[in-house]
């Protein structure tokens, strides 16, 4: 191993690279551009259409109730919601999402409750379906008021005090840290996207420095060099794992400017906004920041020798090919390999234990949720670090192995 | 100096069994002349010179560039030559500046004996103007003088040319061996393979004639003629590879 060699060889990589397009974009441009486009895109979009939902006033309809005039002016005069003509198809109505619920009032309902026990009321609504669950919500608490109403009215006739249904009141009162609400609602999202970007950083320059110099011819120039094959592998690898390691980086430090921005700008905004709006924009300002930033520091460190696997593989696996369009095809599925363990670290419940603890990416997307909430358990940090460190100089020694193949290097 | 002893090189094909892509082959070329390496496509050509450039590592045998052997020190045998071929392209995003320079460091040289050596080849190769251009951006002609000034930059002993006017229009691929003359009169040794006649009986000061990987005759042209009894390159080949090729 000479390191002027590989330096001279990696930064002449990494000059082709900053002019390479393709490159740039996945290893800068997208990293930089998801955070802000998640949180102002999508985020936005997803608060406009729920705002707008809760805004619009529910249309409901009313079954039955000609014995109940009461109930049903009282349903008529309410704000909440707007009662339409009821026919024959409302289920079917319900379902196409012309009204939200429908409201069955069983016959002689208010004859029944003079008399002291009424049939039950039913309200028919569309599971999984979000303006309907939010009318469903609206006649519930319509007929939870008008119960408490009537047992209110019952215990001022018999001159009894309210406490007599009501003996005593219970609160909740949250005790997790700031920092933990945090890392469980977003520590499972933050790893999966750093697994991700951190893959997608790589695979360009691994597919551009190995099959696309094959498919170029270049790889046969600089193999004419006097250079050694280990220090041309480590060169073209150091810049493989810059592009992974950049594409994480830049994605860290946008996702700490938008979170600073949204949060600044949500705590201006929020009293001019809707009431409902206004609650959603605190809680996603006031979960953001409370990243504990040691354990953003933690997660970089664990990201490191994952960061080299992943190049080391994504290498090896280009290096293979002749093309970049067969580096493509062979690169592509391994993305789906990566996302099972991410998206299973992801999930809520799954905790780690020793042997969860071998199983490479989803150890870091486990790791990485407990150290963004604050959680350190040392022998599984070690352990995760020391596995993954294998990994990753396993799989470098495969690509050196590989690049010294006569095979694979001047596959056609 | 080249100097190959029984040179080998065996593929294995999942499809054909083994394939001696290279049977063999010894030869010797000297300083200050060209040994040129005559054969059809497929004969072994290339995978004789990938041999001496040590990009590939023969089965058996071995070989001897300028004084070291292709087994034992292929790093000092690559720096010793300058290796051009059809198939060996230039970094597209690099300029011409750039990517003779990166040779230039590749093989250990100083940024100012670069500096110095590249000047004088951007004038001899007349590639002053296109030196700061990148070269995707290049005509054929321009990126051969860039090839070449690559080949150039660690002034090698030893010259192999692997069809390098495979596919060039008539006017660069006379600039090529007006260059490759040149290397000789420099008094390096120089190993041309072709597969056109013509080439090798302007060119050529020694002549192999390689055939299924077999190096079935070597001499000057002169001497290929009185031993084949043919005047024409092409007829003598015939001769040498066993006839026509069966239809």
């Amino acid at each position: 191993m000479n390191w002027h060699n590989i330096v001279t060889v990696y930064l002449k990589e990494l000059k082709d690279s900053l002019r390479d397009r393709r490159t740039l974009l996945s290893t800068i441009i997208i990293p930089t551009l998801v955070m802000p486009l998640l949180t102002f895109g999508v985020g936005k979009v997803a608060s406009v259409v729920i705002n707008r939902a809760r805004g619009e006033t529910p249309s409901i309809v009313i079954l039955g109730g000609e014995d109940s005039p009461g109930v049903v002016a009282q349903l008529k005069a309410s704000k909440k919601f707007r009662v339409v003509a009821s026919t024959a198809d409302w289920k079917q109505r319900i379902g196409d999402k012309q009204i939200r619920a429908a409201v069955r009032i069983p016959e002689k309902f208010e004859a029944g409750l003079r008399a002291g026990a009424a049939a039950p009321v039913v309200i028919y609504h569309y599971e999984g379906e979000l303006k309907s669950m939010l009318g469903v919500g609206e006649l519930e608490k319509f007929f939870r008021d008008l119960r408490d109403q009537t047992v209110t009215a019952r215990l001022a006739e018999r001159a009894l005090p309210p406490s007599l249904v009501r003996p005593f009141e219970f609160s909740r009162e949250n005790v997790a840290p700031p920092e933990k609400v945090g890392g469980n609602l977003i520590g499972g999202f933050v790893p999966y996207l750093i697994i991700i970007l951190c893959f997608t950083g790589a695979m360009y320059p691994a597919m551009d420095l190995t099959a696309g110099e094959k498919e170029r011819g270049t790889m046969e120039t600089l193999l004419c060099s006097p250079v050694a094959r280990v220090d041309l592998v480590l060169g073209k690898f150091l810049m493989v794992l810059t592009g992974s390691l950049s594409a994480m980086v830049f994605m860290l430090v946008s996702m700490g400017a938008t979170a600073f921005i949204a949060g600044s700008m949500w705590a201006g905004g929020g009293k001019a906004a809707p009431l409902a709006a206004a609650a959603a924009a605190k809680d996603s300002a006031s979960v953001i920041p409370m990243i504990d930033p040691l354990g953003l520091l933690g997660v970089l460190a664990m990201v490191l020798p994952v960061a080299v696997l992943f190049s080391a593989v994504i290498f090896t696996v280009a290096l293979f090919a002749k093309s970049y369009k067969e580096a493509q095809s062979y690169v592509g599925p391994l993305v789906l390999v990566i996302i099972m363990p991410a998206v299973l670290g992801m999930l809520p419940g799954i905790d780690l234990n020793f042997r969860l603890a071998l199983v490479p990416i989803l150890n870091l997307s486990l790791v990485c949720k407990e150290m963004l909430s604050g959680v350190w358990h040392w022998e599984y940090i070690a352990l995760i670090f020391g596995s993954s460190c294998v990994y990753a100089g396993l799989a470098l020694a495969l690509a050196v192995r590989m690049f010294n193949r006569e095979d694979v290097i001047f596959r056609t | 100096m080249i100097e190959a002893r029984l040179l080998t090189k065996t593929f294995r094909d999942k499809k054909r069994g083994e394939i001696h892509a290279v049977d063999a082959v010894s030869f010797r070329a000297e300083p200050g002349r060209i040994y040129g390496l005559l054969g059809a496509n497929g004969a072994g050509k290339t995978t004789t010179l990938r041999l001496l450039a040590t990009l590939l590592k023969p089965t058996s045998g071995s070989a001897t560039v300028a004084g070291f052997d292709v087994v034992r020190e292929p790093e000092k045998v690559r720096a010793n030559v300058g290796f051009l071929a059809a198939s060996t392209a230039l970094y597209g995003r690099l300029t011409a500046r750039e990517m003779i320079t990166y040779f230039g460091r590749l093989h250990g040289l100083a940024d100012p004996e670069i500096k110095a050596r590249l000047a004088r080849l951007a004038v001899q190769l007349d590639m002053e103007e296109f030196l700061d251009r990148r070269c995707d951006k290049f005509s054929t002609g321009m990126k051969q003088k860039t090839s070449i000034a690559r080949t150039l930059i660690h002034d090698p002993a030893v010259m192999v040319f692997d069809e390098p006017t495979l596919g060039l229009d008539v006017m660069t691929a006379r600039a090529i061996v007006r260059f490759v003359r040149e290397c000789r009169d420099r008094g390096k040794t120089v190993i041309y393979s072709t597969h056109v006649m013509s080439e090798v009986e302007k060119l050529c000061d020694t002549i192999g004639i390689i055939h299924d990987g077999r190096l079935l005759a070597e001499g000057t042209l002169a001497g290929l003629r009185t031993q084949y009894g043919e005047q024409d390159m092409e007829e003598i080949f015939v001769k040498v590879a066993g006839g026509e090729a069966k239809p």
